[in-house]
């Protein structure tokens, strides 16, 4: 059974000046039957959407260091806002990392450790399957999607990582041999409340059977849609 | 001190360095010639740098005449050959634009950023001609793999290329990565980029760099100019290299992929809007290159203030504002009443954008400096009517020998065990291994279009996501097989590139080509280049797919104290296009499921000269390549599209270097799916049958219920058809020779790349 959608449920995808796959995203969130909103880096507000993804890419070239200019344009101080009144926000690649350098996300993401961009289909066990945009899997669940990205080892120290993992925040972690040196394998996770997400691999990527490895991508934007009505 | 052209005028006099920028005396005579009098020194550079083999063609002109001489009828071809890139119509109001370029001599001197920049080039190609540019793919050639200098050059071109193509976004699809020993030193990086864009005749969407209307504004836009390039073209692409000369990196240009990336988006905007009359990226030549060609295929001339160039360095000189080969910059032609709408567009894109010049009618191209003439010269001498070489050709003193040197002659393994080993060298060797670690450094899956990516045989994008409309592409090239026969070389990489596009279901409908070759000044070099133009346009006539465009690469040869002058292989690399109107029928090379049916589509001859097996076995290269066979090539794309069409196999992969049974390995090993076969009806000898390169041939897996009508559909386009086996299990197993289980197969198929390179 089909839990009820709410009508014309909006998430808004950023782009920012580098965002790479916030096309794929916006057809992810259609075919999960939302309403794809483009937001734009230097707008101050959200055009009332319900729900941000923070798309893959590299925002503003990753100069500096990756997420770390795209913190502070002006889309972002909404965005913060909007989280921090349990508005649900996925992070991506890149949009984790714009999580991570806007302290909405703990820890950061530092160059893969065998130091070389890699694109693979890789396969992960989700783990928390109460956040947002994590109601639709089944904790324990394999799913496979893409995994591309040059700075993806998501580091913490290890009381951030002891709490993370007592406080059930680690939503996705890589099954099988780690890809990148992440510490304790973690993909991705979330904050207190649930609501705000970051991921390094790209569900949006694993949304149809012609384009990606699977399917399994799609249940992320399937979830924020459900999570919302009770919310 | 500026030299203006009052100055050259009263100093008829003065010694210029033309030489030294590449002309020779001849060339430098008919400079002044045209203009009466001595040329500027900004004049100079400009003709200097348009006038080098890389920007005017001159050894190859006449040789690449025949691609339009004998260009086959038809409807779909919308540009030629001539603008920045060619144009096909693919049907339901979609045009693709595609090209392939080189970026040979950058990329050695400067592994990452040559590779790097090269990706940026032909992607600023695609969009020049109004369109989105929608994947990438880069055919590479290195010296031996196991050589420290293919260890230095490999995996920074790779970085590069990943670096550069990640960062905007596009999808690597495809290409090729190829060893041979007479690249080193010279390693071959090619590019190809493929766009799409809406049009008709209603709402034309392609542009073209024309720039024309008296009034209108001459518009640069994207990075600032910087001295970085300079002189790029004509010393770097044009001259041999010799290790007695001082470095020449400062001459290599260095991208920002973040820049190119936002003028990517900028420039679609524009087009989008209606904002521009003609378009033009700055490569090769930079601002000498734009100007000079839009106002020589525009309707009047060209008036440019230099000074208002935007600069990263505000000590350059305009000779060298004018040949700076600064990336991520590109020119349009505005109307004025359009120019806020444009200059807006680029702000939000936080693009810079200045008017640096105005169409006008004096049908000649001025650049002012401050208010001093500094250029005045008739454009289409600068752009288009640049010297034509005939240069001597004739056939090298040695090829009767290199083809008398039959394969014939070479130990060949027999029995089970030998041919077990056989197979399993040849599948770790480095022509042979996995590629996925260079592929894995691509993003492949960017705008989720990809529908299949290497190591597929072609990679297949859509196009509509409504539709399902779709295009396949696919390169390819064999400097083995062109040095033991040009003519025959050339129209084998045709065949192949043909042959990969259709086994994934598509109608082959195109082709581009980077020509990459030694030096035109030798007579050797330049016989095989004539023989490879005109056996590449006899083949693209008998199979109805026209030149588009493309790119010569000539000075591939290094020249060393130790070796002498050594030019590669001769390596023509074709790039097919193909049309799938529905991409969800498209065939993938892997086997899918167990058993299924599994046949060969073609004929297997004991044809192994230039042969994998040769070269990696023996390090031999001798006698005739495989015979080329056209007639087959169409006929077995013709029943591969219609077998597609009519869901009558699960998976098709064609067979070429390293034969059949590397087709079966890759086939297996794609999704782990064995099988079992039997090749005795092939050929009496076994290892013929494993390993020689015949060409129109594919396998394919087939449904038990629809084989039978395979076979009867195969027989109607005459295209023989041999039931091979099964497919399923966990090995690979050649009935009554040897079996080899999925497990070792990959373990020496995949183990090669890492060893050598991580």
């Amino acid at each position: 059974m089909t839990p009820k959608v709410a009508q014309g449920f909006r998430v808004g995808v950023v782009t920012f000046p580098g965002s790479l796959d916030d096309a794929d995203a916006e057809r992810a969130i259609r075919l999960a039957g939302g309403e794809p909103v483009a937001l734009w880096h230097a707008d101050d507000e959200l055009r009332a959407v319900d729900a941000v993804v923070l798309p893959g890419g590299f925002s503003y070239g990753d100069y500096l260091r990756c997420g770390a200019i795209a913190r502070f344009a002006p889309v972002m101080t909404a965005v913060v806002d909007g989280a921090g009144g349990g508005m649900p926000v996925l992070g991506i690649c890149n949009g984790f990392q714009v999580l991570c350098e806007s302290h909405l996300l703990p820890g950061a993401l530092i160059r893969n450790d065998h130091r070389l961009f890699s694109c693979v289909d890789q396969e992960l066990v989700v783990e928390n399957a109460s956040t947002a945009w994590t109601a639709d899997y089944e904790v324990g669940q394999r799913i496979v999607v893409p995994l591309k990205n040059g700075e993806g080892g998501y580091v913490a120290d290890d009381a951030t990582l002891d709490r993370l993992e007592g406080e059930g925040r680690v939503v996705v972690r890589y099954a099988g041999e780690n890809p990148n040196g992440s510490y304790r394998s973690i993909a991705g996770v979330s904050n207190e409340r649930g609501n705000v997400v970051g991921l390094m691999p790209h569900p949006e990527h694993a949304v149809e059977a012609l384009t990606g490895p699977s399917t399994d991508g799609l249940a992320f934007f399937t979830s924020v849609l459900k999570a919302s009505v009770g919310a | 001190m500026t030299e203006t052209v009052k100055d050259a005028e009263t100093t008829p006099e003065v010694e210029q360095p033309y030489r030294e920028l590449g002309l020779k005396d001849d060339e430098y005579a008919r400079i002044r010639e045209i203009l009466g009098r001595r040329p500027t020194n900004s004049e100079l550079a400009m003709y200097s740098v348009m006038w080098s083999e890389h920007c005017s063609y001159k050894s190859s002109k006449m040789h690449l005449r025949q691609f339009a001489d004998k260009a086959p009828q038809t409807d779909a071809l919308l540009v030629g050959i001539g603008e920045n890139a060619g144009v096909v119509d693919i049907g339901q109001g979609w045009a693709v634009t595609f090209k392939v370029e080189s970026h040979n001599h950058p990329s050695y001197v400067e592994p990452y950023q040559g590779a790097a920049t090269g990706v940026g080039g032909i992607v600023r190609d695609i969009m020049s001609m109004g369109a989105r540019p929608v994947a990438v793919m880069d055919p590479l050639r290195f010296g031996p793999g196991d050589s420290v200098d293919t260890r230095r050059v490999l995996p920074g071109v790779v970085a590069g290329i990943g670096g550069y193509g990640n960062c905007l976004g596009l999808p690597n699809i495809g290409g090729e990565v190829v060893f041979d020993p007479s690249y080193a030193g010279n390693p071959l990086v090619n590019a190809l980029c493929v766009g799409v864009v809406r049009h008709s005749r209603e709402e034309p969407g392609i542009k073209l760099a024309h720039a024309s209307g008296t009034g209108n504004l001459v518009v640069l836009f994207g990075a600032a100019t910087g001295g970085d390039g300079i002189g790029g073209v004509s010393v770097l692409a044009s001259e041999t290299f010799d290790d007695a000369r001082p470095s020449k990196r400062p001459a290599v240009q260095v991208g920002d992929p973040f820049m190119e990336k936002v003028l990517i988006e900028c420039c679609l905007e524009v087009f989008e809007a209606d904002l521009v009359v003609g378009v033009q990226d700055l490569g090769g030549a930079g601002l000498s290159c734009a100007t000079s060609e839009l106002a020589s295929s525009g309707d009047g001339g060209m008036r440019v203030w230099l000074d208002r160039v935007p600069l990263r360095d505000a000590t350059l000189q305009p000779e060298e504002i004018l040949m700076s080969e600064s990336q991520e910059r590109m020119c349009a032609v505005v109307e004025p009443g359009k120019l806020d709408a444009f200059l807006t567009i680029c702000a939000r894109w936080d693009v810079l954008a200045a008017v640096v010049g105005e169409v006008d009618d004096t049908g000649r191209l001025t650049v002012e400096w401050h208010g001093e003439t500094i250029v005045d010269v008739p454009p289409r001498t600068v752009a288009h009517e640049g010297p034509v070489y005939e240069r001597p050709y004739a056939r090298p003193s040695w090829q009767d020998a290199l083809q008398a040197s039959s394969p014939d002659a070479l130990t060949r393994p027999v029995g089970g065990d030998e041919l077990r080993a056989t197979l399993l060298d040849l599948v770790a060797s480095p022509n042979l291994a996995s590629k996925s670690w260079v592929t894995d450094q691509y993003d492949r899956y960017v705008r989720g279009n990809t529908v299949l990516a290497q190591p597929e045989d072609a990679g297949v994008v859509r196009v509509d996501e409504t539709t399902h409309l779709g295009v396949a592409l696919a390169t390819d090239g064999n400097g083995r097989y062109t040095k033991l026969d040009p003519y025959a070389g050339a129209q084998l990489s045709l065949s192949e590139a043909y042959r990969n596009v259709a086994v994934t279901g598509a109608r082959p409908l195109a082709v581009t080509d980077c020509l990459n070759f030694g030096s035109p000044e030798d007579p050797d070099v330049m016989w095989q280049f004539a023989e490879a133009t005109r056996g590449l346009a006899d083949a693209c006539l008998a199979l109805g797919v026209p030149v588009t465009g493309g790119n010569v690469s000539f000075y591939n040869q290094t020249s060393s104290r130790q070796t002498g002058d050594v030019a590669i292989n001769p390596t023509p690399v074709v790039g097919v296009l193909g049309v799938l109107d529905d991409v969800r029928r498209r065939v993938p090379a892997g086997f899918a499921a167990p058993d299924e049916v599994v046949l060969l589509l073609g004929t297997t001859r004991d044809e192994l000269g230039g042969s994998e097996w040769a070269h990696h076995v023996h390090g031999h290269l001798g006698g005739h390549p495989p015979a080329v066979d056209l007639a087959a090539e169409k006929a077995l794309g013709a029943l591969l599209a219609d077998a597609a069409d009519e869901s009558l196999v699960t998976a098709a992969h064609d067979v070429s270097d390293g034969g059949l049974a590397q087709t079966l390995v890759e086939m297996a090993l794609r999704r782990g799916v064995g099988a079992v076969v039997d090749v005795a009806a092939l050929h009496d000898d076994p290892f013929v049958a494993l390993f020689a390169e015949s060409v129109a041939r594919a396998v394919v897996a087939s449904p038990n219920d629809r084989a039978a009508d395979l076979e009867s559909r195969a027989s109607s386009y005459g295209v023989p058809i041999t039931r091979l086996g099964t497919t399923g299990g966990d090995a690979l197993t050649f009935g009554g020779l040897f079996s080899v289980p999925l497990a070792d197969l990959r373990t020496a198929h995949e183990s090669t790349f890492p060893a050598l390179f991580a």
